[in-house]
């Protein structure tokens, strides 16, 4: 078989796993999108311009804008760990999905893959709509906006690889608070979605730029509001090596899992 | 050969599961795989797929070394696994046509063979529920429909009608010899003694991982067992003390006393004779194959 033939073979069954997903997702639309726009809307009207009339502007910027750009690059997040802990468990674990598809020519690899692919393909939809609804309240400044979405995709893959290891390695669904309470919520509240990280004391300062969701935020925060973005090649690295890496541990983990 | 099994073993955190186990299946057979629970049908038919790699041995499909083949092998078998894993997010029509899609099929050709298996399965007006909604004998229909839509050259079972209903069973027997017909091979565990006589040409029993014994049905009966089998409560058998004779062996499991024997008419006449002082129920049967596992083992099938 050929480099090309392989690629061809592998891309395929990861592109059935997405059909699949995508596919349920399809007939759960009304809850998905009520998820996808209500919760956003919910952060920007009540902490934007809510808390925004305390805090006053941020360098310059209205809060609500800070706080928008922020709450795309957080949804990423949570949007990516939600799906890669407890979708990807649920199917796992106790649907037996994967052990049906793995009967067939599908390898788990190419399962992994397409899940990843998944993950990246939900944190889409949520900065989508959040993106929207920024955009109907007049908080993105320019057309530079749009490289939101690249940035998105690497950041969710940066998100689920973790997610992915901690679903592949949880006896059951009560262990995802660990990675939930020691991971995602200190990073949602630390990593500069609420407020600039330059208001923390120097050693949290530094402690945050090991986190991804720090560097999204960067990268997201002044692509939105028409910014010159700041040490791109850095953010962009930092969250490539999570990405990477974590992609090749979830592979690992998973194929230990299912191959005895 | 579809199958060749030589020397394999599987040690799973230092227990042996499948020991030193060899075996060929021919193309176009239904071969057996018989045991209690925990015997090691599950692991070597695992090791089959590729899903697992055996500790040591040599194992090809189709002539092809497993588990490097994995993917290619699979492609041209269908699985029907112990416990219902249908894909419970999606409609019976849609499980068929998702899971063709994993083979990589014709879309035209997966639509048609989702309505023809759904035909022959008896599920066709059933095709818009979710699993969840049908009853276990229909989920089994389902699941092997799926392991059909590839149109497979070996279809494996694992123990196709456990806690299944008689009219079932019946129906997916006359399916499987339906394709053992047609040229499909098959692969079978299962704890029913019935269900092997009934559809294997031949048979290996295994016990904790060993190969006890192997042969057609009939060759195994035969070989170890008178063929008449009287079997009565142990209280009315203790009463009259029966002992063993040149024209019967007693066996005695649990509750049950075992009568085998060459000469049917002896003991029975016995044991009627015995009747008539005090009333003894027993039941007269042919010999099969749960008592070769008895006999061998010196237990229950079903323990």
């Amino acid at each position: 078989m050929s480099l090309l033939d392989s690629i061809n073979h592998f891309s395929y069954g990861a592109f059935c796993i997405w059909q699949r997903n995508i596919l349920v997702w399809k007939k759960l639309i009304g809850p998905a999108l009520m998820l996808h726009f209500g919760e956003p809307l919910i952060y920007l009207f009540g902490l934007g311009y809510g808390i925004g009339q305390l805090v006053g502007d941020i360098n310059g910027i209205s809060y609500v804008s800070f706080l928008a750009t922020g709450i795309i690059a957080s949804s990423a997040m949570t949007t990516a760990s939600l799906e890669g802990t407890y979708s990807v468990f649920t199917r796992m674990v106790p649907q037996q999905t994967y052990k049906a598809i793995l009967t067939t020519p599908i390898k788990i690899e190419q399962i992994i893959a397409g899940e990843f692919l998944w993950c990246a393909n939900k944190a889409l939809f949520s900065s989508t709509a959040i993106l929207i609804i920024a955009t109907l309240l007049g908080l993105v400044e320019s057309w530079q906006a749009l490289w939101v979405f690249p940035i998105i995709l690497i950041s969710s893959i940066a998100f689920a690889a973790p997610a992915i290891i901690v679903a592949a390695l949880s006896p059951s669904y009560d262990y995802f608070n660990y990675y939930f309470t020691l991971a995602v919520t200190p990073m949602f509240i630390l990593c500069g979605v609420f407020y600039p990280i330059s208001s923390m004391p120097s050693a949290m300062q530094i402690a945050v730029q090991f986190l991804p969701l720090t560097h999204t935020v960067e990268l997201v925060r002044p692509l939105m509001l028409g910014q010159d973005v700041q040490n791109t090649f850095y953010h962009i690295a930092i969250l490539l090596v999570y990405a990477g890496a974590g992609t090749i541990l979830a592979m690992h983990i998973a194929r230990k899992k299912f191959r005895l | 050969m579809i199958i060749q099994l030589k020397n394999i073993s599987k040690i799973i955190n230092n227990r042996i599961i499948v020991n030193n186990l060899s075996f060929t299946m021919r193309a176009g057979h239904c071969f057996g795989l018989l045991g209690p629970n925990g015997a090691g049908k599950t692991t070597t038919i695992n090791m089959i797929l590729g899903l697992i790699t055996p500790s040591s041995g040599q194992l090809t499909v189709f002539d092809m070394q497993q588990p490097r083949h994995g993917s290619k092998i699979r492609k041209k078998i269908g699985v029907v696994s112990q416990e219902d894993n249908l894909d419970p997010d999606f409609s019976v029509f849609e499980n068929l046509i998702m899971h063709g899609r994993y083979f990589r099929l014709a879309k035209d050709q997966i639509v048609d063979q989702a309505n023809s298996l759904l035909a022959s399965m008896e599920l066709l007006k059933h095709k818009d529920l979710k699993p969840l909604q049908l009853s276990g004998g229909m989920r089994r229909r389902l699941s092997i429909a799926r392991a059909l839509m590839n149109t497979p050259e070996l279809i494996v079972l694992d123990e196709p009608t456990t806690g299944l209903d008689p009219q079932v069973r019946h129906l997916i027997w006359e399916r499987l010899r339906e394709l053992r017909n047609q040229g499909t091979s098959i692969l079978l565990t299962t704890h029913y003694m019935e269900e092997a006589e009934r559809l294997c040409d031949e048979l290996m029993i295994l016990d904790q991982g060993i190969a006890i014994e192997s042969g057609t049905p009939r060759e195994l009966i035969n070989q170890h067992i008178e063929p008449h089998v009287f079997e009565l409560d142990k209280s009315a058998a203790q009463t009259h003390s029966l002992k063993n004779t040149a024209s019967q062996r007693i066996e005695m499991i649990g509750d049950t006393v075992y009568i085998y024997t060459t000469q049917s008419h002896l003991v029975r006449q016995h044991l009627d004779a015995l009747s008539d002082d005090q009333q003894i129920h027993y039941l007269h049967r042919p010999a099969n194959l749960e008592d070769v596992f008895l006999k061998i083992t010196g237990r229950d099938l079903d323990e």
